[in-house]
């Protein structure tokens, strides 16, 4: 299996487009933290108006933990379209190219090669998240040094610890990681359906963009069915820096307002990647390989 | 006849002019117990004091800090946290009893006593004669035994009003405060759900409305002061 995956890694970075992915997510992030390190002092004013009426804060606002955070949040959304280049391909690229009848003639199963498949397809998309943390974190706690976490949400502020924030990051990017191995694996599960690549990518595509406005809109009739999609539990890596408060209103360090929540999150991600990667594995298996 | 007439008007007038001066000279002479406290906080030329810092604002999450407080005189204070972000009342934490009273420059008028927990209290008002001072009325609530101040309410021209409480501790003879706590009026605090990217979170109205028109504390214990050791004047700017 693992000469599989090999093969599969090996396939996936001899192509150039692999390294689209990882440029353009090194050009975003320099840009923003260009921006933020000549002009971050405005922007921070700006998200502080309301704040600033009634409290003066000392510190350093706009750390290395907050560009961070500002990053994912803009970033999180966008790199599923970048997984889903990859991911998309991985089954129907190779029916386009007529090499697909090749591998399944070799000894091992279909459903080996498609789960080495998936695996070496998950393999790039954990890199992919692994070069994002280590540029958006790293690399703007670098530039921007560290300091307590000044987070705005919508209704309240969070001020958490500098010592309590590193591994809630830990805890984020686990999590996205399973938002991005369910975009993955739907990729996947596009591609094989289909004998060409664009279909797929373009698939893929279109249905995160879909569905992540249907998990956003507050309309009673999408409530319904917004538990189940999931575009919704994508985004609730950001309850890691959400906090408990005793009844003192003092701020709990190290605590974590709403576990359930990343647990259901969690558990809805898995099923749907088990779901999809079943799917690939069933259609795959009674497809008939013409090209 | 007439002439007569003239002078008593004359005297009468004369005497009325006189008692008038005399009491407004009365009335913007300090109150014997402001200076009494004013002596009392005299002894303190300057001090670095240490302590744990509370806030507690509807909007706002945040854990105990520690802090230090430094302060010289006449009323130069700085409240720094140990490493981190601080939250502080805008324009409040620097008119504690020491930079009030320092300045000198007020009138004072008593205003009776009223009982504070269980402690029977005078009531002194400060009104400011520099009209550049920030503050525009404080109200003293002041032990007359101890000589200590156990509560203040100010208005400043800017940033609202505060109330600020007091409890002594070790440091009563210099007449510093063990705790503080700054009460004031917060604002409403709302970020467009553009900006945070918060889209399709739950925001129930009664959540929203809870958190409006609260007033927020910042509750500051001291645990040790230096005093009178020297703090550089460059390290207030």
């Amino acid at each position: 299996m693992w000469s599989l995956i090999q093969i599969e890694l090996y396939k996936i970075f001899r192509r150039p487009r692999t390294y689209i992915a990882f440029g353009a997510i090194a050009a975003l992030i320099v840009v923003i933290q260009l921006g933020l390190k000549i002009d971050g002092d405005a922007y921070a004013g700006f998200l502080m108006k309301d704040i600033n009426d009634t409290l003066t804060v000392d510190g350093k606002v706009l750390n290395g933990y907050l560009i961070c955070y500002i990053l994912l949040q803009l970033l999180l959304v966008h790199v599923p379209l970048l997984v889903a280049l990859i991911a998309a391909d991985m089954i129907s690229g190779e029916a386009n190219l007529g090499t697909l009848r090749l591998l399944f003639t070799t000894p091992y199963s279909r459903t080996h090669w498609v789960l080495a498949k998936f695996i070496a397809a998950s393999i790039y998309t954990i890199l992919l998240l692994i070069w994002l943390a280590f540029l958006a974190l790293f690399v703007s706690m670098w530039i921007f040094g560290t300091d307590d976490l000044f987070l705005m949400k919508s209704n309240y502020v969070v001020l958490m610890e500098q010592s309590d924030v590193l591994w809630r990051y830990v805890g984020a990017f686990v999590f996205a990681s399973f938002s991005l191995l369910t975009v993955t694996s739907l990729g996947f599960l596009m591609s094989s359906m289909s004998n060409n690549s664009i279909g797929p990518i373009v698939g893929t595509m279109s249905a995160i963009v879909f569905f992540t406005i249907l998990s956003t809109l507050n309309i009673p009739l999408f409530n319904m069915v917004k538990p189940y999609l999931f575009t919704t539990h994508m985004n609730n890596w950001k309850e890691f820096f959400d906090i408990k408060v005793n009844l003192n209103n003092e701020a709990i360090r190290g605590s974590i307002l709403n576990i359930p929540k990343i647990k259901t999150s969690l558990w809805v991600l898995t099923m749907h990647i088990i779901l999809f990667v079943t799917a690939s594995v069933i259609i795959i298996k009674k497809k008939d390989i013409l090209s | 006849m007439q002439l007569k007439k003239y002078k008593q008007i004359l005297v009468h007038c004369t005497v009325w002019i006189c008692t008038v001066l005399f009491s407004l000279n009365a009335m913007a002479q300090t109150d014997p117990l402001i200076e009494k406290v004013s002596q009392k906080l005299g002894q303190v030329n300057d001090y670095i004091a240490e302590g744990v810092m509370k806030t507690d604002v509807s909007f706002i999450k945040a854990s105990l800090g520690k802090v230090k407080v430094y302060f010289k005189k006449p009323n130069l204070l700085k409240v720094k946290k140990d490493g981190g972000i601080s939250l502080l009342p805008r324009g409040g934490v620097s008119l504690t009893i020491n930079t009030l009273l320092n300045t000198k420059q007020y009138t004072t008028i008593p205003a009776g006593t009223q009982l504070l927990n269980g402690k029977k209290l005078s009531v002194i008002k400060l009104i400011p004669t520099d009209d550049n001072l920030d503050w525009v009325i404080s109200t003293l609530w002041i032990d007359p035994q101890e000589a200590l101040v156990y509560k203040t309410a100010t208005t400043t021209k800017e940033n609202g009003s505060y109330e600020i409480t007091m409890e002594y501790g070790e440091y009563a003879n210099q007449g510093l405060a063990s705790k503080i706590i700054f009460s004031f009026n917060t604002k409403d605090y709302k970020l467009p759900n553009g900006i945070t990217l918060e889209f399709g979170d739950e925001d129930p109205a009664s959540k929203q409305k809870s958190l409006k028109n609260k007033k927020g504390t910042i509750e500051i214990t001291y645990s040790k002061y230096t005093i009178n050791k020297g703090v550089p004047t460059s390290f207030f700017k």
